[in-house]
């Protein structure tokens, strides 16, 4: 009984994060890129430097009418939102935060799984681009899907890197594995990863699928309402996931210089923290890259760096051993 | 076979007979119905787009059998490559060539009974020698050793049978040399 209960309260206290780190992800972009850009931001919601601006978004979403479009594919259309969300959710359940238990649940072949189901969540951006009966939905859609395929084998590359030095594919175990000099030694895995991941997310300056001075939102221009939130919401989740993943995969996870016990979950906070100010502060300074810049970065620089960072592992692997 | 052989057998199909079967077992048989279904549904529709979507559900059914059989590596890397690429490929070729919303009536082929009769086939032989090779063989799945993880595919794989995994990979390495090869010859002719 108690066993169930263990999964209950991991299954829920994921689910906490999974709707709580998104939204402070959120309001911190908001806050960082007007005082980037020399302005307050949010001042008003909540009273305190309007804390409660994001609460308030949510609350107009649901009050807006959901409008299913007469010449869209209804049901792939409505289903569309939940195939693109839900994937970030079992990601989450993956990723430990601290040693020991502190994971929703441990997976064996924990990389694969992550990058898997992360792949997954595509299809929801996809569906929606085709389901529209919208052009520029449609054109967007097609976006997302030469950049998925584009940009999925450096991710994996750079993945299979760290797993190769760790010796494990298990997430738990290849912070286990981890020391200080592995930064160094991956750093260039680590950009990789961290970059095509950015891609796959459609996160400025990878988000031509989206591109609103082209196509007005890409796959996402016919939706209103909930299910719009819901495509928001899984963008941010998106950032969590992929920010908890390079800190598991490259920056050592939980171990920190002091407080390894214990505190160990801070760190990873922290590191993820830290990378997800990197996601804003990007997309505060880059212009959005063309399409062929695009595909050009994944092609001819990605796949390269990844594929010389997995040389560089096995010599230093087999030279150590 | 020996009289021993063919009585421990005997007591091992008796242990684990089939008219009473485990929870997993009724679930594999479940999601197996729903794969099979998926299928069924993705080659029969009309809707181009559908079927790419029903083939999601069939490729993913797959995935969740593979798990409950303990192969999680397998089924992880399922689910990556088929539905995390090879769907996404097939979704993009259908929306570049813009399929349209609702039914296609000339989606349909002229060989859909030699299809049908390729398909049989296959599946008849695939069946017989999968039949034939185990037979009443069982293999436990909850022993010390699960024969799934990613630690024992990967050594049987690099000790066992390193050679036509290499042999694979010099194949796949041709295929992708030839496309190269195929693709880069239209551009030039194109060019005069």
């Amino acid at each position: 009984m108690s066993d169930t209960l263990d999964v209950v309260l991991r299954l829920l206290a994921v689910f906490v994060v999974f709707l709580v780190l998104p939204l402070v992800i959120g309001q911190t972009e908001h806050k960082v890129m007007a005082h980037m850009q020399g302005r307050l931001g949010p001042m008003y919601a909540g009273g305190f430097h309007g804390w409660a601006q994001l609460v308030a978004d949510g609350v107009k979403f649901a009050q807006k009418e959901d409008v299913v479009p007469a010449g869209a594919d209804r049901r792939v259309f409505q289903l569309a939102p939940a195939v693109a969300l839900l994937p970030y959710l079992l990601v989450l359940v993956a990723i430990p935060v601290g040693p020991g238990n502190a994971v929703g649940q441990i997976v064996d072949a924990g990389i694969f799984f992550v990058l898997a189901v992360m792949g997954v969540g595509v299809l929801g951006s996809l569906m929606a681009g085709w389901a529209s009966a919208n052009k520029f939905s449609l054109l967007g859609g097609l976006r997302t899907a030469a950049q998925l395929m584009a940009y999925e084998l450096p991710m994996l590359l750079a993945a299979a890197s760290v797993a190769m030095a760790a010796g494990t594919v298990s997430l738990p175990g290849i912070v286990d594995a981890f020391h200080w000099w592995w930064v160094p030694w991956q750093i260039v895995g680590a950009v990789v990863f961290f970059v095509a991941g950015l891609a796959e997310l459609q996160r400025p300056p990878f988000d031509m699928p989206v591109a609103d001075s082209e196509i007005i939102f890409g796959a996402y221009t016919e939706y209103t309402g909930l299910r719009f939130a819901l495509f928001l919401l899984s963008e941010y989740a998106g950032i969590v996931v992929l920010c908890g993943l390079t800190t598991v995969l490259f920056l050592g996870g939980w171990h920190g210089p002091f407080g390894a016990d214990g505190l160990g979950w801070v760190w990873t906070l922290l590191k993820t923290a830290v990378l997800a100010f990197v996601v804003i502060w990007l997309r505060v300074t880059y212009p959005r890259l063309r399409e062929d810049q695009l595909q050009k970065l994944a092609w001819t620089v990605l796949i390269p760096l990844a594929l010389a960072q997995i040389a560089l592992t096995g010599v230093v692997k087999v030279v150590t051993q | 076979m020996t009289g021993t052989g063919t009585a421990t057998l005997a007591a091992s199909t008796a242990a684990h007979g089939f008219l009473s079967p485990t929870g997993v077992e009724i679930v594999f048989l479940l999601v197996g119905l729903v794969t099979l279904g998926a299928a069924v549904v993705t080659v029969t529709t009309k809707q181009l787009v559908h079927a790419a979507l029903w083939l999601v559900v069939a490729l993913g059914g797959l995935a969740v059998e593979y798990l409950l059989l303990t192969a999680e590596f397998i089924a992880w890397v399922q689910v990556l490559i088929y539905v995390g690429s090879v769907v996404v490929l097939l979704l993009f070729g259908l929306m570049l060539t813009k399929a349209p919303i609702g039914r296609s009536p000339d989606a349909d082929s002229g060989n859909r009974w030699a299809a049908l009769g390729v398909a049989v086939a296959a599946a008849a032989a695939l069946v017989w020698v999968v039949a034939d090779a185990f037979r009443t063989t069982w293999i436990g799945l909850d022993g010390d050793a699960p024969q799934g993880t990613t630690k024992v595919s990967g050594e049987i794989l690099f000790r066992h049978w390193v050679l036509p995994f290499e042999a694979l990979s010099v194949l796949l390495l041709a295929a992708l040399v030839g496309a190269i090869v195929l693709s880069r010859k239209r551009g030039k002719e194109e060019k005069r």
